[in-house]
Formats: structure tokens, sequence, C-alpha cells
């Protein structure tokens, strides 16, 4: 693990990688996003966990984004996700629309190193019929008859998540969130900010143990204090509703969206 | 009982749905389902029984899992949830459900923000209850643009759930899957079958003369405005204290 800074940790984003980013309750690390726009590197394959926001509704509006695996995108109670959406009607971005459980699945087989994970449900709907990659089987331990979906593990080459500390030795804390430990198992490079960095080791005590992302995931950790803003982040702070919603309104056009962007003021308030 | 609200009448007809489940999943962003959750479990504890568990997505409170956003699918696949709720964008009369868009798929006119678990949960949720307060011809269509998730399965598809009814600001329909189709049940109060059908897009079945959805009796009605309001503004404070100035406004 290497104690890092936000910029710096974006180097490790190549044009064309398949980036994992959580849901919006989960951790985001939006104090990746604007340095993640500065180093510019395009033609992403996000991965949303299973759900995206503001994180990806920035990054398509910045134009980095080729395709979007996502169960869903939008801003919550402050409505769509502009840019995203705009992206989609002008077919400027891939779909790969899914279901918040086969996203899991995906993440699950790559953390098995398996290439496929089954799953229930998905016949007969229109999202089934758009996914080339997603397979139907007759289930071979069955007698017949007992058609399954097949999704292939998702390996994304980078996971970009925010959460409350780490430790000096990498070790993070990712408490109850454990699709965050789902992306990191599954990932080449795992960038972290944290709004601390502690001196004891969480690995030594029992209680935190158990809520720990070893050092051994994780790439590089970089302080970053309120680094989910406008987003909330479990256990430390809420969302801040009115930003996202000033957002939301100034992204209803691209001119908007690059005047927000351009502030100086994106640090939180 | 004309003092009673309509989201009222809502309320106290999804406690009614629900009864008998033993774990019931609502949305983050679900007011009226999680009310009626409550009130549920509300009216059980009051005859000594013992409620539902209710699990709120989203919220901290509410919600026990410890496994990350995938630990509630695990658990309605592994049969531990016994009723969910589904909206929809569109919602047609073989019971599909669309949340992503109308228009030419990929390039939606209309965008909505996906299918979230509904492509996985409506298979294997038993009783999924499609919940619409919005009834108009443009949500209840003949035929839905994208099937998100779809009513019913051919033979052969492992299929454990589905939906058992559908609830709007009108009326209450019950689905029936050897048909399949839909079935009016009952008129909300102020209501009629022929507005009813102006609103919908997709023929069902009705009797000549539908009856009227059932109120709620005082002591029902007690329960929903203490203790459920009480419990609802925990997680929706926004709604609950909505819902406490129209019943002033009643009673003014």
């Amino acid at each position: 693990m290497v104690l890092s800074e936000p910029r710096v940790m974006a180097k490790h984003i190549e044009p064309g990688m398949r980036v994992a980013l959580p849901v919006d309750y989960a951790g985001v690390s939006m104090a990746m996003t604007r340095p993640m726009i500065e180093h510019g590197a395009g033609d992403l394959d996000l991965v949303c966990v299973p759900t995206g926001g503001l994180q990806l509704d920035q990054l398509v509006g910045a134009g980095l984004v080729r395709t979007v695996e996502t169960s869903a995108a939008s801003l919550g109670e402050a409505g769509g996700a502009p840019r995203f959406n705009a992206a989609v009607k002008e077919g400027a971005v891939r779909l790969k629309d899914a279901t918040c459980p086969a996203i899991h699945a995906g993440l699950m087989a790559a953390q098995k190193g398996s290439p496929f994970m089954p799953l229930r449900g998905l016949i007969g709907t229109d999202l089934l019929r758009h996914r080339d990659d997603w397979r139907v089987v007759d289930n071979p331990l069955a007698d017949g008859g007992d058609p399954i979906v097949l999704i292939p593990a998702i390996k994304p080459d980078v996971t970009i998540f925010h959460v409350p500390m780490a430790d000096r030795f990498g070790n993070v804390w990712i408490g109850r969130r454990r699709e965050l430990a789902a992306m990191a198992y599954a990932s080449q490079t795992v960038l972290v900010t944290v709004e601390r960095i502690v001196e004891e080791n969480l690995l030594a005590d029992e209680m935190s143990a158990a809520g720990v992302l070893p050092a051994l995931y994780v790439t590089a950790v970089a302080r970053a204090p309120k680094g989910a803003w406008p987003y909330g982040l479990w256990g430390e702070y809420p969302a801040d509703s009115a930003e996202i919603a000033r957002y939301a309104k100034a992204a209803r056009t691209a001119d908007g969206f690059s005047a927000y962007m351009a502030q100086a003021q994106m640090e939180p308030a | 009982m004309s003092d009673v609200l309509p989201r009222e009448v809502l309320i106290c007809t999804i406690a009614r749905l629900l009864d008998g489940v033993r774990h019931v999943a609502v949305g983050a962003s679900s007011p009226i389902p999680a009310a009626g959750a409550m009130l549920l479990r509300a009216m059980k504890e009051a005859r000594g029984a013992v409620g539902p568990r209710i699990s709120i997505l989203g919220s901290v409170e509410h919600n026990f899992f410890t496994n990350g956003s995938a630990e509630l699918f695990d658990c309605a696949g592994q049969g531990r949830i016994d009723a969910f709720f589904l909206g929809g964008g569109q919602i047609d009369g073989l019971g599909n459900v669309n949340l992503v868009g109308t228009g030419d798929y990929p390039r939606s006119s209309v965008r909505w923000p996906g299918s979230f678990g509904s492509a996985y949960l409506y298979f294997v949720v038993p009783r999924v209850i499609l919940f619409r307060e919005e009834h108009t011809p443009r949500v209840f269509v003949e035929k839905v643009d994208f099937i998100s998730a779809p009513g019913v399965s051919p033979e052969g598809v492992f299929r454990s759930g589905g939906p058992v009814a559908l609830l709007t600001g009108k009326g209450l329909f019950r689905f029936d899957k050897t048909r399949p189709g839909f079935e009016l049940e009952s008129v909300h109060p102020g209501h009629d079958l022929a507005e009813i059908k102006q609103a919908t897009g997709f023929r069902f079945e009705h009797e000549a003369e539908p009856r009227q959805t059932a109120l709620p009796d005082r002591s029902t009605l007690d329960l929903l405005r203490g203790r459920v309001f009480d419990e609802l503004a925990e997680t929706y404070p926004e709604f609950a204290a909505q819902m406490r100035r129209e019943l002033g406004a009643v009673d003014a």
C-alpha cells in the first residue's frame, strides 16, 4: 500500500480501463472525480455497483466514458442523471443495462476466480435480450428443462471508493459495506480515499478486524476529508442534498455542466 | 368516515395485502409501502401477535443487513423475503414492468433510472405488490416499451415469485397469473369504474358494479396516525409531516 494523494492516484487510470464505482450510499470517492477528469484518461468502461449517480454523471459529462454497466442511474431525490441521460439519448455512451444482483454475481465470480456465476430471474426480460455477454444454459445438475442465466465474471482494472478510515499499514475500514470488499477482490488496482488515517493497526482488534479490507487488496490510500461530499458517508456525515440539487439543475445543459465543473469551489464548504 | 385521506386508504390497503408475511422489503423512497408495512406490524403487535420484519433499503435504522447491498438479493434468493413493492414508468396488462424508458432502446426518448433489482426480485419474491399512485394511460399501457421484469414466465422457467396485486391512486386490482391479467377488485372512494377504464391503457376484468375499497376502522386509523406516523418520521420525515399537515387541515 502506498500513502498517496488523489491527483497521484488518478494516474493509475489509463484510457480504455474498466473502472468500478460504488452505489451512492456505500462510500463514493467524489474526491477522485475531479482528479480523474484532470488526468483525462478516457474511453472508460464504468461498472456501477450496482447503481450510479453523481460520479457517473460527471465522468460521462466530461466525456471520459465509453460504456456504462449499471442497474440504474439517477441523482436520487434530485431526479435523473442529466449528462448520463443526454449521452444515452445521443448514443454517446454504450449501455449495458443490468440488474443489481447480476452485477454482484459478476463480481462474485471474479472473487472466486470462476468464469461465471449462474443467476435466477432475467429470463424473458429485455435486459437479457440486449446482453450478448449473458448466456442461458440448461442447468446441468437438473434432469433438463431448467434454463438459467450465466453472468460472466466482472474483473475491473480499477476500483475506487471512499471510507472513514485506513490505518498506516494500508488496512481499510469498510464496516458493513461488504460490496466494497467484493469490488476490491475482483479488481487489479484499488484506490481508496479516507477521512483519516489512524495509528493503530485495524486488524489488531477483533471488533474492528471483521470490518476491514486488508492492505493485501489495496493499491493506494489518500486522505481526503469530506471526500464523499456532496454524497454522505455512513457513520460520518449526511448527504448535502441542496448541493446535489444544485448540480442537477446546472447539469441540465452541457454548458451548465461545464460552468458547474469549472467552479474553483469544488471542495466542501 | 369521510375524514380518511386518500393516502390513508392506500396505506391501509397495503397493510391488508401484506397480512401474513414474515419479512417485507421496501425501497428507499417508498413512504406509502413502508407505512403500510409499519401499520400491519402495529396492528399485529396491538393484538399481541408478532408483526412482520421490515427492511427499508438505504435506511440505517430499519436495515439489519451486514453483507453490503448484495445481501437483500441473496436473502430473496433464499426465500427469506415474502413481499416487495415495484413501481414502474410503464406497467402493462400482462404485469410486465418497464423501469428503463420509452421509445427505441437503447436511445430511449425518455430514460428512467433503470431496472434496479426488479429483473431478479420479481421472479423470486412470492408476493410482489405493484404500486403506482399515478393512474393514467401513459403509465398503464397495453404493452410496455421495455421489459425490465415480466409478469409471468413460460412453463419450465424457475419462478417462485411474481405480482399478486396492483394498487393505484384510483383502485385495487388482483393479478391472475393463469389468464394472465388483472381484475379490478375495488374502487377507492371518489372514483368509479368508468373513470378507471378511461385511465387504463390495458383491458381488465371487473364486476358490473365493483365494490368500494374497504376503509379503515377507528382503531386502525388511531394506530396509523399515532405510532405509525411517528415511526415513519424517522425515515421519511417530510412525508410524515405532510400527512400530519393534511390531517390538521381536515380537522380544522
